[in-house]
């Protein structure tokens, strides 16, 4: 097991290294700079800020530099916020974003796996249909659709809720963003796990669990589940993306201050240390995830060969 | 192949809701293209009289106007156009590319196979919407690039489906009996090979319509896709969100389109498929 973890972990990080190097490359080629104005800067002012910031040295010189503070966990001095680093911007907007995702990522295994197990055993049911019926729209539109739309119904008409906005500690303001982000991960896994269960509610094993007269409920819950299990381990990495890119646009609809607006401002704005740093985490948040999926996949079935 | 044709129509015939979601979506697109000829309103003309006026069918404005005063009905129905036709051309590139690929890597199969297969894995490992969000804004808000960066989304798993079905045929008696023949490789890939797993692949593509439309909205949500004064969906429902609690018609009118649209072509997609699949039903 160990072996198996350690030789993943030598395949992460050359693929984190190549990224970090390619966003690195792309970003200096791009045309415009951080300090394009709309008025331009006197050559020395533009000289002297380019050298505050290490930019007139050679482009392997810089790159260098940014590896070695890199893997020191210092992402560098941001070009457009002043007074910040990137590091401290990520550190102040990260936990909200975290939080977002990890609330959004419980509530989509948490309802998805239920709900996916219900409508195989309800096969051709009311249940099933509606399940499924709720799959497809969960499916279909896209959060940046659904959040409005809930937060008009909710908070505007209803007045049940907050529409926008955020308070430390407060999970009122956290209630509709996280459905809007959990449910296109979340039909997946339903329709995932009703798929799986249904194979599996049909094998031998499982026969024979009935045969021995074992209740509905363990059958379900020792022998069935974690064999059904498997396709939604093969779909984490997958939702964990899901729920990133669409905390991307949830966060700018609800106001909530994380990291996600830092991408496309960061870019927009040829804030370059920002825009890799983000680049970098989302990347390296990724990798990790794969990393435990395949862990999981190991545990939930033995017969993947470890250490292949 | 004519048989299982006529089971496959037989089985989406079966399917209530997929014809049903099929005609609302000929329906929309009707709409799309017939729809502005029936009103006067052009889509960056400013009606400086009717500002965030409310949707109504006495006025010129039968979906209102937004906050500048541009008529909502012409702007929803140009931005449907240009959603369903990036949706359409973008599907279609990113099948052509993963025919191509899936064929090859599926027919000549071995180490080729392999590689092929593993740049695949590498690339959809890769957090692709951070890059394609990340080129798009470094490299101009072009929509050529824009297309681009969807297609190359987009292929993946038209070639992993096409892969697949390959592998299904290679070993079958009219391939092995072109091979008898002395077909070359090329040839039997464009003349054997791709039009008999054509069929399926196709039905498979239909899903793809849907999540690039999807794709696109999102960009140009986040401001990153079709620019103003164009409109797409995605840029109308960004605007409609900032405006919903004083004229919530801005975003509910594009924001409902957007959404039937994408409903209706995944329950088509899943019909399909469907009944192409009958162990599923």
């Amino acid at each position: 097991m160990l072996r198996y973890f350690l030789m993943r972990l030598g395949s992460a990080i050359p693929t984190l290294f190549i990224i970090v190097t390619i966003a690195f490359f792309l970003t200096r080629a791009a045309p415009g700079g951080p300090f394009d104005q709309e008025q331009t800067l006197p050559p020395e002012i533009m000289a002297n800020l380019q050298a505050a910031y290490g930019l007139d040295q050679p482009i392997l010189v810089q790159y260098g530099h940014y590896l070695g503070a890199l893997l020191h966990g210092d992402f560098g001095p941001s070009f457009k916020y002043k007074d910040f680093t990137v590091t401290e911007l990520i550190g102040q907007g990260f936990p909200v974003t975290l939080q977002l995702g990890a609330i959004a990522l419980a509530l989509a295994l948490g309802a998805g796996i239920p709900a996916g197990t219900l409508a195989a055993l309800r096969r051709h049911a009311a249940a099933d249909y509606a399940t499924m019926s709720l799959a497809v729209v969960g499916i279909a539109i896209p959060s940046f659709v659904v959040l409005p739309f809930l937060g008009l119904l909710f908070g505007i008409y209803l007045h049940w809720l907050p529409v926008a906005g955020w308070e430390p500690g407060s999970l009122r303001h956290l209630v509709l963003p996280v459905i809007a982000l959990a449910l296109p991960p979340l039909s997946v896994i339903a329709r995932l796990v009703r798929a799986s269960m249904l194979e599996v509610l049909g094998s031998h094993f499982i026969r024979t669990a009935f045969a021995k007269g074992l209740p509905l409920r363990t059958v379900i819950l020792r022998h069935a589940l974690r064999p059904a299990l498997l396709p939604v381990a093969g779909y984490l990495a997958p939702a964990v993306a899901s729920i990133m890119t669409g905390s991307l646009v949830v966060e700018s609809i609800a106001g909530l201050p994380g990291i996600g607006r830092y991408l496309v401002q960061g870019a927009l704005n040829r804030d370059y240390t920002l825009v890799l740093g983000m680049v970098i985490l989302y990347s390296t948040l990724l990798i990790v995830m794969g990393l435990l999926v395949d862990l999981l996949y190991a545990w939930l079935d033995p017969r993947v060969a470890l250490g292949r | 192949m004519n048989a299982r044709f006529h089971d496959f129509a037989h089985r989406l015939r079966a399917n209530p809701g997929a014809l049903f979601a099929l005609a609302i979506i000929v329906a929309l697109t009707a709409l799309t293209v017939f729809g502005p000829r029936i009103n006067p309103n052009g889509i960056e003309t400013l009606d400086w009289l009717h500002m965030a006026a409310a949707p109504s069918l006495q006025s010129a404005h039968w979906f209102g106007t937004d906050r500048l005063g541009r008529d909502l009905y012409a702007r929803t129905l140009e931005g449907a156009r240009v959603s369903l036709s990036i949706g359409l051309v973008a599907s279609a590139v990113s099948l052509l590319i993963g025919i191509g690929y899936g064929a090859v890597a599926g027919y000549v199969g071995g180490r080729t196979d392999h590689l092929m297969m593993r740049i695949i894995e590498i690339l959809s490992g890769l957090p692709l919407i951070f890059f394609v969000i990340f080129l798009t804004v470094i490299f101009g808000r072009n929509e050529s690039l824009l297309f681009f960066s969807i297609g190359a989304v987009g292929w993946l798993t038209m070639a992993r489906i096409v892969r697949g079905q390959t592998l299904s045929i290679r070993r079958r008696e009219f391939i092995e009996a072109a091979i008898a023949s002395g077909a070359g490789t090329g040839r039997i890939i464009f003349k054997h090979v791709i039009p008999n797993v054509i069929g399926p692949v196709i039905v498979y593509a239909t899903l793809t319509v849907p999540q690039i439309m999807m794709f696109e909205s999102f960009l140009s949500f986040l401001g990153l896709g079709i620019q103003e004064p164009r409109a797409s969906l995605g840029s109308l429902i960004a605007d409609g969100a900032g405006e919903m609690e004083a004229a919530p018609w801005i975003l509910l009118i594009p924001g409902g389109f957007l959404a039937a649209l994408l409903l209706c072509l995944n329950i088509v997609g899943d019909g399909l498929r469907d009944a192409l699949d009958a162990k599923e039903s």
